[in-house]
């Protein structure tokens, strides 16, 4: 008697996109406006899913999940969270 | 080549001593009556040296299995111990041992469930955790605790699902029976060490269940569920193997006793199934063709092997120490109708509940029963 197994386990290793396509949650978009923008950095120390750049201020929509932490914590004002279409 | 040795031992020292043999690497624990007596034997044998492992005091049972969790996702070989309450605490991690594919092997020394309190044994503690995703053997012997927790481990190992071994408080945890030791170096070609495919390990990182979507959370579902099914084979192959490397059986997913032309089977689990057989004596003294069938696997609940041992025209006498809420009669009693159904309509079953809460059930009591049943 054979027995077939998979013995599939839940791991994930780390990588872009390895909590999944986070970008779809998203209804509000945070948009920087890089006329107030002074690069403190602030956004990228609080983003909890890492997808703002550090240097340019960038934002990667892909993964963006659209919380508004990001917002909340810009000592300028300099990021608004937008609706989605 | 050494000899076994034969001690008299309890069925938690025997519990504790196949951990040692198993050479098993930590140890989450957390006192309640009646498996207390395990954890403090391997506490003692960690203490002492005797045992190289981790033994970690932790505040619940809700801990325990997190702890063997988290060690066992690191690549250890984990074993634990809870009975009743304890176990219905653990709960929700047990879904995270099994869903994470981990092989923790644990022992639950059977007790009835709080409200009221008692202390003494019945089955719905191991049953209530049914559809958690964990193997379950149903021990009825100390000799069978210490046999089948190698089993476990080995088995647990093989297809990354953990197993729950099961054994009556006081009847078996707490009173000595002969207990055969086989020499380590058999135990260790029986059950080589741990080599996990995969571990938590900083130099090469990785995450432990992440959140997945739905098209991703169903196929691990799905397998989980395949691979309870493909652990019949497996639980066969390591007791055919352990009785040829030690001589011993206890049955693989079944143990029946003159079964082959009984016409009255009586069909139960654990230290009341061993008692059965002294009942099943009483019966054919009185010409009764009676014999006895107990699943030692109660999960995945080996269907085709009932199916194929249960002689023609049998009536199975199913006797509960549990109740089925919400239906008259007991678990065991439901779970082999739904297999017996449209496969053996020969088959009768008749059902009783008895020794709940550690109500002695002598063998007189139980061939006086099962005449009675046949009646009904
Ligand atoms: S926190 Fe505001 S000001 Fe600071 S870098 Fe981010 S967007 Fe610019
Ligand atoms: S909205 Fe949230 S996820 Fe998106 S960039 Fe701001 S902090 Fe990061």
């Amino acid at each position: 008697m054979k027995s077939v197994t998979k013995a599939y386990q839940p791991i994930s290793w780390p990588m872009k996109g390895a909590g999944g396509d986070t970008g779809s949650w998203r209804t509000h978009r945070p948009v920087v406006d890089t006329q107030i923008c002074t690069k403190c950095q602030l956004c990228w120390v609080y983003c909890p899913e890492a997808v703002i750049d550090r240097n340019e201020i960038t934002i990667d929509y892909r993964y963006c999940k659209g919380c508004g932490v990001c917002a909340t914590e810009c000592p300028t004002g300099a990021i608004s969270m937008e609706k989605e279409e | 080549m050494k000899a076994a040795q034969v001690i008299m031992d309890t069925g938690a020292h025997a519990a504790a001593l196949a951990v040692k043999s198993a050479r098993v690497d930590v140890v989450p624990g957390y006192p309640i009556t009646p498996q207390t007596s395990i954890m403090e034997a391997v506490a003692a044998m960690v203490e002492n040296g005797e045992l190289n492992a981790r033994f970690i005091p932790v505040e619940g049972e809700h801990s325990a299995m997190a702890a063997a969790v988290a060690a066992s996702a690191a690549g250890a070989r984990v074993f634990t111990a809870t009975s009743a309450n304890g176990l219905l605490y653990m709960h929700e991690v047990l879904h995270m041992a099994s869903g994470g594919r981990l092989p923790v092997v644990m022992c639950n020394v059977n007790r009835g469930i709080f409200a009221p309190w008692t202390l003494w044994a019945d089955h719905q503690d191991s049953f209530a955790q049914r559809d958690t995703g964990w193997i379950q053997y149903h021990c009825s012997s100390n000799q069978e605790v210490f046999n089948t927790i190698l089993q476990a481990f080995r088995v647990a190992e093989q297809i990354n699902i953990p197993i729950m071994v099961n054994f009556d408080g006081f009847a078996i945890s707490h009173c000595l029976m002969p207990l055969t030791l086989p020499p380590q170096e058999d135990i260790d070609r029986f059950l080589p060490p741990h080599e996990p495919k995969w571990r938590l390990d900083p130099a090469h990182p990785s995450s432990f269940s992440n959140v997945t979507n739905a098209a991703e959370y169903a196929p691990f579902r799905q397998m989980l569920s395949d691979d309870i099914m493909a652990s019949i084979p497996l639980v066969k192959q390591a007791a055919q193997e352990y009785k040829d490397i030690t001589g011993m059986w206890d049955g693989d997913t079944i143990d029946t006793y003159l079964l082959e032309d009984a016409e009255v089977v009586a069909f139960a689990v654990n230290s009341m199934a061993a008692e059965l057989r002294l009942s099943i004596d009483i019966l054919r003294e009185q010409g009764i063709k009676a014999g006895l069938l107990r699943p030692r696997l109660y999960l995945p609940f080996p269907a085709e092997d009932i199916i194929n041992a249960l002689p023609q025209n049998a009536q199975v006498m199913v006797l509960d120490r549990n109740y089925n809420f919400g239906h008259p009669g007991g678990i065991l009693a439901s779970e082999l109708k739904s297999v017996l159904f449209g496969r053996r309509n020969d088959i009768t079953v008749k059902n009783r509940v008895m020794g709940i809460g550690g109500i002695d059930l002598p063998r007189r009591f139980m061939a006086a029963e099962i005449r009675a049943m046949m009646d009904e």
